[in-house]
């Protein structure tokens, strides 16, 4: 069974923050991906709120020294000094735990970013629980349901370092300002091929399946794709769908699912409410004869604290919960 | 600019010229708010002297060309002063004539509050409070990256001295030597609720932003010569490292008796007999300059 929570560190030897950086292919792909564009000729500027180990920006600091800014704990500033910034021709990649940038700056994302249609990139990492004992400050639970209701801007979760490396690479050429989702950059390779198909706003579809199909978005892909996969080795006719797209969304690869399966079920790191399994049941609830939708994520609660591993496991969000959620959903109308 | 004496006043003409635009400001200020029928007279009066400064003095612009990429940078932090700013903005062939005077109506681009989405030669929008310090420093950061001399000029309120992000803005502009930052603060003393002081005291303001790094100048912000001299001053640097900003003591509804230091007057409506007073008062102050 995969290990979601990515590595496991070997308790054998010191680290430090600095440490961390290697063990994150995440956060590696976002630097190498980031100087890879500006190479190429993107006007990037990269801005963080004193987490430049924890995102890995370091990385982009030494590179390209002018082009990053530490803007300190002050995030709401740096979310509109990056807006300004935009004004002049730039492409701001600013960073910050999701659950600063998302509540934090929500206003500033509102005013300067989304409605002033600045084409500022946000990531924000360690979203979801993945923060573990941290705690409840750190969550971030709630992000796709604030932003998704946000006029003008686009929400990503790509799913793997490969579809983070392609979401910032299709960053270059869309207009709006983006918020980019991803976890502790630990999340274990879906795309072996690169992600070479990443579209924003097309969904990638793994499997069809005429009993169901599951959806899935960000960290809770790879799981999912080891479940289904489990699943269907033992005669299950279960699809799968990574909805990395938030918004503008893929009604369209729901649709198509809604008419080829008995069952629609949807994994997100995130409240039920209004996060990935609404915006498929805003789809469905509109749809002719639309199979019936169960959303599997986190219950509308603060999350307990304990060791990232713990909480998936705790809440089924790890290849074992997921599996059992969609088996038992399927008993469930056979 | 060669307007300016040994003294570092500007020159008569010069100075005729900033009051007249002054005058102006507050003369279509009236006119615009006729058509809202509510607006923020007492907010635009206290910067008239402000706006025209900068915009016919200071700021190096090109008329017709909102978007000129060297042209000096202004964000209206106390945005709900915009009714002052639009006459300027079409007065320098930025925008329309005939969209200036729909303002407000059903459609037109001109608010409250300044949009950059829909009105050409705003920088910034603004309207939510707090944000006008990190927008100027964001600007001047990639102007500075771009090799661009420009200037970016933020004009605060005294209220907005209340919000957090001003001096997460001030602390990451002195941090960042944003020299091309360079704010205004329209110390009219009032905010909604009654007097800045009674309502949430900023006092010392000037230490308070030396505290910060900045190299602070203090004006009567009536005093078109006084503004000139320091914002020409501060303007013209050769690559300066630190933000600058000038606390300009200005009255609220400066130019109309009734409205002065009246903090009712943030916002209101004159009738059409209290228009014609207000225009009587402001037009005879015109004429003694």
């Amino acid at each position: 069974m995969a290990n979601i929570a990515g590595t496991k560190r070997d308790l054998e030897r010191s680290w430090s923050l600095t440490d961390l950086l290697d063990q994150a292919p995440g956060f590696a792909a976002l630097s190498s991906t980031l100087i890879e564009i500006t190479e190429a000729g993107a006007p990037v500027v990269a801005l963080t709120a004193d987490l430049k180990y924890s995102n890995g920006l370091v990385r982009y600091g030494e590179r390209f020294p002018q082009r990053f800014f530490n803007m300190g704990i002050s995030e709401q500033n740096m979310v509109t000094a990056a807006a300004a910034m935009a004004t002049t021709g730039l492409t701001p990649f600013v960073s910050d735990f999701a659950s600063f940038l998302s509540l934090l700056c929500c206003e500033q994302i509102r005013m300067d970013l989304a409605y002033s249609k600045l084409p500022v990139r946000m990531i924000g990492h360690h979203a979801g629980i993945a923060l573990g004992f941290y705690g409840t400050s750190h969550h971030a639970t709630e992000d796709l349901s604030v932003l998704r209701v946000m006029a003008g801007l686009t929400v990503v979760c790509p799913a793997d370092p490969a579809s983070l490396a392609a979401a910032i690479r299709a960053s270059v050429e869309w207009r709006e300002p983006i918020y980019i989702r991803i976890g502790r950059g630990r999340e274990p390779e879906v795309y072996a091929d690169g992600s070479a198909g990443f579209e924003i706003g097309k969904a990638i579809k793994h499997f069809d399946g005429a009993s169901a199909t599951v959806i899935a978005t960000g960290s809770m892909v790879h799981p999912s794709l080891v479940a289904v996969n489990a699943l269907r080795d033992r005669g299950h006719d279960v699809g799968l769908i990574d909805m990395h797209t938030i918004k503008p969304f893929d009604r369209d690869a729901v649709l198509e699912a809604a008419s080829a399966s008995e069952l629609i079920l949807t994994v997100e790191e995130h409240n039920r409410i209004g996060g990935l399994g609404a915006a498929v049941g805003e789809v469905l609830a509109e749809a002719e004869g639309a199979p019936p939708l169960r959303r599997h994520g986190i219950a509308d609660e603060y999350s307990l604290i304990g060791p990232p591993t713990h909480l998936y496991r705790h809440y089924g969000l790890d290849v074992a919960g997921i599996e059992k959620f969609v088996r038992l959903e399927l008993e469930a109308i056979a | 600019m060669s307007n300016l004496s040994d003294t570092g006043a500007p020159d008569r003409e010069l100075v005729e010229r900033l009051e007249d635009r002054a005058h102006f400001i507050r003369r279509e200020t009236i006119r615009l708010i006729s058509i809202a029928k509510v607006g923020h007279y007492a907010s635009a009066f206290s910067c008239a002297e402000i706006l025209s400064t900068l915009y016919y003095g200071v700021m190096d612009l090109r008329p017709g060309e909102p978007a000129w990429a060297d042209r000096d940078r202004f964000i209206l932090g106390k945005g709900h002063a915009a009714v002052g700013l639009y006459p300027i903005l079409a007065d320098l062939d930025f925008l329309p004539r005939a969209v200036l005077n729909g303002y407000t109506n059903l459609g037109n681009p001109l608010g409250d509050h300044p949009d950059r989405t829909r009105v050409p030669g705003v920088d910034f929008s603004s309207g939510s409070i707090g944000h006008a310090l990190s927008a100027g420093l964001g600007m001047a950061l990639a102007g500075r990256l771009a090799g661009r001399g420009y200037n970016s000029f933020v004009l605060l309120g005294d209220g907005e001295q209340n919000e957090g992000q001003v001096w997460e803005a001030a602390m990451s502009a002195a941090h960042h030597q944003a020299g091309r930052t360079i704010a205004i603060i329209d110390r009219n003393g009032y905010c909604l609720d009654g007097p800045v002081d009674e309502v949430m005291s900023i006092e010392p303001l000037a230490d308070k932003w030396r505290a910060f790094g900045w190299d602070v100048h203090e004006v009567d912000g009536h005093d078109v010569s006084a503004l000139y001299a320091v914002l020409r001053r501060l303007s013209d640097r050769e690559r300066p490292t630190q933000p600058a900003v000038v606390i300009a003591n200005t009255v609220k509804g400066k130019g109309v008796t009734f409205m002065e230091n009246d903090f009712g007057w943030h916002l209101g409506y004159l009738n059409a007999d209290d228009e014609r007073e207000a225009i009587r008062e402001i037009d005879r102050s015109a004429r003694r300059i």
